[in-house]
């Protein structure tokens, strides 16, 4: 049977293959079969960790704690080059241009990624807006959130930052940003199952050398980041105890 | 820790205390009236130890506060108070933290130059196995109403 990867689903679109190329790369340097499998949002990917079926996740920082603390699993490594930062976003032609003009009752599109949401939430604080005076439109991806904007049904959206910069210069033309994030210690970590546990070290030394590569530099670079850092469990319940800091209220 | 001197400050005009701190120790402490704005989206975190020792920062709290990263790591995290904050309010922070509840308030913080910066200050015990192993905080811009509600407050606590 294959070890079974899944991906957080909150990754930029037009970097599925990219996962793809990287996983054929891995399953040749650690000589181990691995399948992707993909999942559509963060309430199937709660379901197959639930189910125990999955062995190496590329996890959100929110989704990390419930793996580590209730699932066992390892921190492997995280990216270097890249932090989760959010940014709230607002229609081009707007003549909003700080958080403390907008309406009190503010319609907010949003996609379901914990982390984003909840430090979107928090860049509203200072205008004195709390999450019980907002109204919120669900969307399934960060496109639609776009969209919503654009089309004047939602006043302002939640983004990951990463994915605002992807948008294509149509798209850009249209929304700009109002606020973004800057946090600098929120991150996706790669995450191995207690099922991998006796491979969890020749993973991490591959990843940590990928760059040594030849084809892995490329590889990298269509991930979007510089290279993998090893990881250890003190910065994984650094990570758990900064987003239950964010997540209080 | 060092006393404040006047060649650490931005500017000439500013007002001396003494500090004392729940562990007894004193600092003279010079305050000035320049206000550093909170960056629009920053947001300022760190991990203490069971008695307030900094032990992680961000680049956020870095740069705010004026100091390295060096020169805060080890550090209690009373560097940063302010003269005009009254004891009440964090004695109020302890008592709940300890308690394994969340404290939230607005804090006036000291820079290094002297200057101050207000913040909204989330503040959590980290529980393992039932027990409290350190404190983390994140503060971000603090809401200008609730700013100027505690400055009225705040001077009638002490
Ligand atoms: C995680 C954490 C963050 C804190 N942040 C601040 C802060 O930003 N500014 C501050 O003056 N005190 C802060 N404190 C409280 C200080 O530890 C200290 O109680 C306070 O400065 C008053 O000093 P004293 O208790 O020695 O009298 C924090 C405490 C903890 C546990």
């Amino acid at each position: 049977m294959p070890y079974t990867m899944t991906i957080s689903p909150d990754f930029k679109p037009d970097l599925i293959s990219g996962w793809y190329i990287f996983n054929t790369w891995l399953q040749k340097k650690i000589d181990e079969k691995i399948h992707i499998e993909m999942v559509n949002d963060f309430k199937e990917l709660a379901s197959a960790i639930d189910k125990g079926s999955i062995d190496l996740i590329y996890a959100n920082p929110c989704d990390i704690a419930k793996l580590v603390r209730e699932k066992s699993f390892t921190p492997i490594a995280k990216p270097v080059g890249t932090h989760d930062e959010a940014v709230i976003i607002i229609k081009q032609d707007s003549t909003i241009s700080e958080i403390e003009s907008l309406p009190g009752n503010v319609k907010i599109a949003m996609t379901d990624v914990p982390n984003v949401n909840t430090i979107g939430l928090i860049m509203l604080e200072p205008a004195d807006i709390t999450p019980a005076d907002v109204e919120t439109i669900t969307c399934s991806n960060y496109i639609t959130v776009a969209k919503e904007v654009i089309r004047g049904k939602a006043d302002i959206g939640f983004l990951l930052a990463d994915a605002f910069d992807e948008f294509s210069s149509l798209v850009k033309k249209q929304v700009k940003p109002l606020i973004t994030s800057k946090i600098h210690v929120l991150h996706h970590a790669l995450l191995a199952s207690p099922g991998f546990a006796d491979k969890q070290k020749k993973l991490q030394d591959a990843l940590i050398t990928i760059q040594n590569d030849a084809t892995g530099a490329d590889i990298l670079k269509n991930l979007e980041f510089q290279s993998w850092e090893a990881m250890d469990n003190d910065e994984a319940e650094f990570l758990i105890d900064l987003i239950d800091t964010l997540s209080t209220n | 820790m060092q006393d404040m001197t006047p060649q650490d400050l931005a500017s000439d005009d500013f007002q001396e205390s003494v500090l004392t701190f729940h562990d007894g120790t004193k600092r003279t402490v010079l305050a000035t009236e320049i206000e550093t704005k909170f960056p629009d989206g920053c947001l300022i975190v760190s991990q203490t130890d069971l008695d307030g020792v900094i032990k992680h920062v961000n680049k956020s709290f870095v740069t705010m506060s004026g100091f390295t990263e060096d020169e805060l790591i080890g550090q209690p995290h009373y560097i940063l108070r302010h003269p005009d904050m009254p004891p009440a309010a964090f004695a109020g922070l302890w008592e709940t933290v300890q308690k394994k509840e969340k404290w939230h308030g607005y804090v006036k913080n000291l820079r290094k130059d002297g200057g101050y910066y207000w913040v909204y200050a989330t503040v959590i015990p980290n529980v393992r196995n039932g027990e409290i192993v350190s404190y983390t905080s994140v503060r971000r811009k603090p809401s200008a109403n609730k700013v100027a509600e505690c400055m009225k407050l705040y001077p009638t606590l002490f």
